[in-house]
């Protein structure tokens, strides 16, 4: 394609409608981060609104200020971050050992196993809600980091199984009858010789789980009531801002922006896994 | 493997162990999903059944169907389900078609492809929260931007009005969910054997005639199964809509009502119901996918 075609033109002005489409959101964001309580609501153009006047970080540092027991930010962040850790180690190591069985033996009911996986990611969070908000204050998980690891396992472990299962379906049969002949039994096969080779899918199908716990607000909101385990989507939704005077605008798109910056870098640096877990297994070729 | 084709009766003690191994890798998964999924339920289904209001512990007992009975006969159930019908038909349509040109966009592309792709995948990582925050304010007439661009009225109050307000709440929808359409179509688009494309066009056929008798007959099961997970996904939507409205000026959906009926308002015994209904409306919807359009389940695989 030559450079002053006029598909070359049309095809930029595309992938620039794309780039923009994605991006202004995100500007945004960033942008009414830095601006100061009072350039907030001022501006009559749309340069003046999208294009802080007057740059500041306060926004930042108030979200830190009074430490772990005054900050309505740092320990949500803290729960944010362990939660989707602790959620995405359980459902990885119990995503790969099912993955494995379905990719890998046979025994009758895989089948149904895998419809089932299917339904769950097709169920109504919502559905769970009450009964769980009943169960937990019951069993003494409301409020609790298992009291949402749970729920984000049954939820998630759907996306990871069928990542798995497609990445483990690509990697050589021979290697593990290989194992066998030296002598290695079915579980041996499995630790020396699959999981060196299934670590790049394992590693993706860990990504997708991560996002995914880290998105959630409705089981965040409902099975939640204090610091004690509140995620940041959350807990969000109950800042407020430093008088009855002043709106929370600030300190909320520069929480938004800590929570999000993280993950579009580590979205951009993996994007080729991430494409290909996502779209593994989506169509058979 | 062939020691699985045994005739039965004649199970080899290899077979029986590496059966037992599946069993055993599968169950720890399969008990993680049902925990949270089946049990809840079906204690769902015996919630919605009693009158339980954490309010009035005292009170309570036996309903039978009166919980259905309120919320069926409630207007808020049947504004509430077609608020929700309308954000999914409506954000789901766009999507695809958008999904369908970004695929193709990103299919044919000249340059950049990269670049697209990484450009579609910043909507899918960002939390939905935050993406409802930052289109919240960017439409709100105080803070916002959306105001001041040419042909949009200065004062335009986007969410003192409910048809605005799904207007946002849809463009909120679209933005988060359409890169994951596109990834899907583009997958069931690089299936397509070119040759076909090149015959086609040997023939006579224009670009427009290539797509609509190629491309989208052979991409219609990646296109329905697609649409079943896009549309189940969307008829849940429930952040969006408490950032933006907490459901004020009629936007509530039914995950909303459902919500403020279990944990604001902690009736367990309406909420139940509210939540089964919900259930079912999903069973009914994937039934009619599955039946009415064929869509071969095989195919799928769960999503976001």
């Amino acid at each position: 394609m030559e450079r002053g075609s006029r598909e070359y033109a049309l095809w930029s002005i595309g992938l620039l409608l794309v780039l923009l489409f994605a991006l202004i959101p995100v500007l945004w964001i960033i942008s009414l981060s830095l601006k100061t309580p009072a350039t907030i609501t001022e501006g009559t153009s749309f340069w003046d609104r999208f294009i802080p006047q007057d740059v500041t970080f306060d926004n930042y540092t108030t979200l830190f200020e009074g430490g772990l027991d005054d900050s309505p930010f740092i320990a949500p962040l803290i729960n944010s971050i362990l939660i989707a850790l602790i959620t995405t180690v359980i459902a990885i190591v119990l995503a790969a050992f099912a993955a494995y069985a379905i990719a890998r033996l046979d025994f009758p009911g895989k089948a149904l196993i895998l419809a089932g996986a299917l339904a769950i990611a097709m169920f109504p969070a919502i559905s769970t809600v009450g009964p769980l908000f009943d169960m937990w204050r019951a069993l003494g998980l409301y409020d609790t980091y298992p009291g949402l690891i749970i729920p984000y396992l049954t939820f998630s472990l759907p996306l990871a199984i069928y990542t798995l299962v497609a990445f483990f379906r690509e990697i050589p049969w021979d290697l593990e009858y290989a194992a066998a002949v030296d002598g290695a039994t079915p579980f041996q096969a499995f630790r020396k010789v699959i999981v060196p080779l299934a670590a790049p899918g394992v590693f993706t199908a860990a990504i997708l789980v991560f996002i995914f716990a880290w998105n959630d607000f409705l089981f965040a909101i409902s099975l939640t009531s204090s610091d004690a385990s509140r995620t940041v989507p959350a807990a969000l939704a109950f800042f407020t801002g430093e008088s009855q005077f002043t709106q929370p605008t600030g300190n909320i798109a520069a929480a938004a922006v800590i929570v999000t910056v993280p993950i579009i870098i580590f979205v951009l640096f993996f994007q080729r896994r991430i494409v290909a877990g996502l779209t593994a297994g989506a169509v058979k070729g | 493997m062939e020691a699985g084709t045994a005739p039965a009766g004649k199970i080899t003690a290899r077979t029986r162990s590496e059966r037992r191994l599946g069993w055993l890798l599968c169950a720890p998964a399969v008990i993680a999903m049902l925990l949270v999924t089946a049990y809840p339920i079906g204690y769902a289904i015996v919630l919605s059944l009693q009158e339980v209001d954490l309010r009035f512990p005292e009170e309570g007992g036996w309903a039978g169907l009166s919980n259905y009975e309120s919320v069926l006969t409630s207007g808020l159930w049947w504004q509430d389900l077609f608020n929700t019908l309308f954000i999914t038909v409506i954000s789901v349509a766009i999507e695809l078609a958008l999904g369908m040109i970004i695929a193709l966009v990103m299919y044919r592309a000249i340059f950049g492809r990269g670049l697209v792709r990484t450009a579609v995948l910043i909507p899918y990582g960002i939390v939905t929260v935050v993406a409802a925050f930052s289109w919240f304010y960017a439409f709100s007439p105080d803070t916002g931007f959306v105001n001041n661009l040419p042909l949009i009225a200065d004062d335009k109050a986007w969410f003192g009005e409910r048809f605005s307000s799904f207007a946002v709440i849809i463009m909120a929808e679209v933005w988060k969910t359409t890169p994951f359409m596109a990834l899907l179509l583009l997958a069931g688009l690089t299936t397509i054997d070119d040759g076909l494309y090149e015959a086609a066009k040997v023939d006579g056929a224009s670009a427009w005639q290539r797509f609509w008798r190629i491309t989208l007959p052979l991409m219609k099961p990646a296109i329905l199964v697609a649409l079943l997970f896009r549309t189940l996904d969307a008829f849940r939507i429930f952040d969006t809509i408490f950032i933006m409205t907490r459901g004020a000026q009629d936007t509530e959906s039914v995950s909303i009502l459902g919500f403020n009926q279990l944990i604001s308002r902690l009736n367990l015994g309406l909420g139940s119901a509210v939540s089964v209904l919900i259930f079912i409306c999903v069973l009914i919807i994937a039934f009619l996918f599955v039946r009415g359009l064929g869509v071969r389940m095989a195919e799928g695989r769960p999503g976001t």
